[in-house]
This record gives C-alpha cells, structure tokens and sequence, in this order.
C-alpha cells in the first residue's frame, strides 16, 4: 500500500498530515520526497542510521577527441552544454543525465562520470517508522532524480507514506507517480483552491484515485465546499482552524502525539483510505 | 571593442529588453567604427538553460561587453568563463543607442 500526500499550493500542512499518518499506520515506511526542503523529520524526530551521497550521471569531454562539430549543443534539449570553440563547457547544473550528448557524438569524445547531486538519509522513529529524505544539493535544476532514488531506496512491502513537494510539476508528479492513493491537502483560501484544482487535473490525467483534506478550515471560504460538493469530489477530512493544533506543529511536535482529537482524526483518514484502496482493488 | 545590448527590436533605436536570456534580439556594436550587426537569440523560447546558451553566442561572436537588465547565475558562469565583461541594470524605457553612447561616455 502507497499512499502519497500533495497539494499544488505549498504550506497546506502535506508534511503535518503526513507525519500524522505515518504515526497511526502499523509499522510503516515515511518517504520525505519534498528534497528540495525535506522537514518531516521535525515532526517525526528519527535517529538517522545511514547517511549516503547520491550522483547523477554527466558528460565528460575530452577535448583532444573533440573536433567542435556541434553535435551534442544541438542534441541536448536542456542547453547544459555550450560550444565555446575551444572547449565545449558543461553547465552540470542542467544537465537531466539523458546520455543523448555521449550517443551521437561522432568523435566518441564523451564519456560519462558520476557528480554528487544529493543526499539520502535513512533512520528510524522511536515509534518503529522507518524513515526515508533526502536533500537536493544547492542550484541543482532538477529534483526528479533524487525523488526517485529516494522512493526505490525502500524496497519492502510494509506501508509507504510519501510526502510530495508541492506544485504540480515533475517534482510532484515523481512524488505521486505508482501510488495507489493521493490525499491532496488543501486550505480555505482562494490559492488552496486554486492549486487544488490544478493537483486534480495532474491526478486525473495519471489515474491516481485522491481524496481531499481541508486543513485550517474555514467555513466562511465557501467556494471550496461547493466545489467539492458540485463536482461530487471525495472530501475525507475536515480539520479545524484550531490554536492547539497550531501551537504543537509550531513547537515540532507531532499533533497525534499532543492533540487529543487529531490522532482520531487521523485514524479516521487512514481508515477512509484503506476504504479507497480496497475498492480500487475490487473494481 | 564589441559591445552587445539586450533588445526587444531590431534597430538601434529599439528599446533595451531587460532579459538577457529571453530577449528578442542582440544588436552588436563595433565602438571603433560604430557599426552594428542584429542577432535574434537563438534561446529566446528555449525550455530551458537560455541564458547559457545566449551566452554561447555572444562569445562566438566574440563580444566583449554585454549590457543588460539582468543576468541569471548560469548565464553568469558562462559569460565570464567567455570573458565577457557584464554591465547589469539597464531599462526597458531606454533606446540601445543612448545605452550605447551612456556607456561609452562613462567608460
């Protein structure tokens, strides 16, 4: 079972409903795949057992092979190599690892070499979740293939919780891609709803069954409501716009552990889920 | 000395773009003999890297001095790796040609 947690529209509380997910799913794995600022370890507090460096690949040109034909400036569609003449120049950053540049160069000038782009860190929770995150080094363009390598570190069957960047890009369409269900978080404001919508089409277009989780709701923001309402959406959870729950998260602890009806609130959502899944399973 | 200006237009009394990466056109003045030559940026719609790939250009070219509005770190990268002098914060309201004369007159 991999249940994945998105938004479209950053600070709806993903990594709070993660996290409080994680807390009442039996013996789970959580996966932080928002690389570019992973913080649910805040949340869940694990001792880190194994810190590893990740690499992408990229070319390396020897330019005593190179004859400056232009080949590979013109095959790589991400402009990360630049043809200077005397010296093809290779901005890493924007290079996405593709391998056209090192296929059709006729001089077979290019080789490939590994580059630190990140690092994953494995732990554990003194409440046995098994934890996954991983950080994207500084002005490295593109999150995707950290993503991924941080979600096929986990090779068991135990539950996955997958904690998604936001936005509705490659990061997050990574992040969801092969779950069997994704909670999209939103929030009672006009961008919530905004970013809601566009996270349903991506959903829609990959065919992900999804939920919605109003956090910090709002009854007075009604557009939400009747959006759900109209468009027959699946709402699984409701959570108020309450100073307790704010005063935990801003402290760094868990709501499960120090809100009385959060963690029912959670174990109420993981419930409707395993709901969801089961009747995937059997449609 | 060749200088390159950041246009939104393909004359000399166009207005400067302010992008580097994603203008219309570059139009290369020669200071010795104040001609200029006009090329359109490859990268203007370029999905990604523009700014190093405009930057390319200018360095085949063999540019010396490139005023803009502002330029991007790996536009940065590549233009100093061609040394390419960079003069930033130009604006759109004004005509490549006072731009050009500006600068030569604070030189």
């Amino acid at each position: 079972m991999v249940i994945s947690i998105a938004s479209g529209k950053g600070g709806t509380g993903k990594t709070t409903v993660a996290c409080g997910l994680a807390s009442v799913t039996n013996n789970c794995v959580y996966i932080d795949c928002d690389v570019e600022e992973p913080n649910g370890h805040i949340l869940l507090k694990p001792k880190i057992t194994l810190e590893e460096s990740s690499y992408k690949i990229i070319p390396k040109i020897n330019n005593d092979l190179c004859n400056f034909c232009n080949k590979c400036t013109e095959v790589c569609e991400f402009n990360a190599l630049l043809n200077f003449k005397t010296e093809i120049y290779l901005i890493d950053e924007l290079c996405h690892s593709c391998g056209a540049c090192t296929y059709f160069c006729p001089q077979k000038a290019i080789t490939e070499v590994k580059k630190e782009n990140g690092k994953i860190r494995i732990g554990e929770t003194s409440n046995n979740i098994l934890f996954y995150d991983a950080y994207l080094k500084v002005g490295e363009a593109s999150a995707a293939p950290l993503i991924k390598k941080v979600k096929n570190a986990y090779k068991g069957d135990r539950p996955v919780i997958i904690d998604s960047p936001p936005g509705t890009s490659c990061s997050m369409l990574e992040a969801v891609k092969d779950s069997d269900f994704c909670v999209l978080v939103t929030e009672s404001t006009p961008f919530g709803f905004n970013d809601l919508k566009l996270a349903i089409n991506v959903l829609r277009q990959i065919n992900i069954p999804y939920g919605i989780v109003i956090n910090k709701y709002d009854e007075n923001f009604s557009l939400l409501d009747e959006y759900i309402h109209d468009n027959q959406l699946n709402l699984l959870l409701r959570i108020p716009f309450r100073m307790d729950i704010a005063e935990s998260y801003s402290k760094g602890e868990l709501p499960t552990e120090t809100v009385k009806d959060y963690k029912v609130m959670m174990l109420d959502l993981l419930e409707k889920i395993k709901k969801e899944i089961v009747k995937k399973e059997y449609a | 000395m060749l200088i390159a200006v950041t246009s939104s237009g393909d004359s000399l009394d166009s207005l400067v773009n302010e992008k580097f990466g994603r203008c219309q056109y570059f139009i290369i003045v020669n200071a010795d003999t104040m001609k200029y030559e006009v090329v359109p940026n490859p990268a203007e719609n370029a999905q990604g890297g523009a700014g190093p790939k405009a930057a390319e250009v200018l360095v085949n070219k063999g540019v010396n001095v490139l005023l803009t509005g502002h330029v991007g770190d790996k536009a940065e990268e590549a233009l100093k790796k061609g040394h390419i002098h960079i003069i930033t914060g130009l604006n759109e309201n004004t005509k490549i040609a006072d731009a050009i004369k500006f600068y030569l007159s604070k030189k």
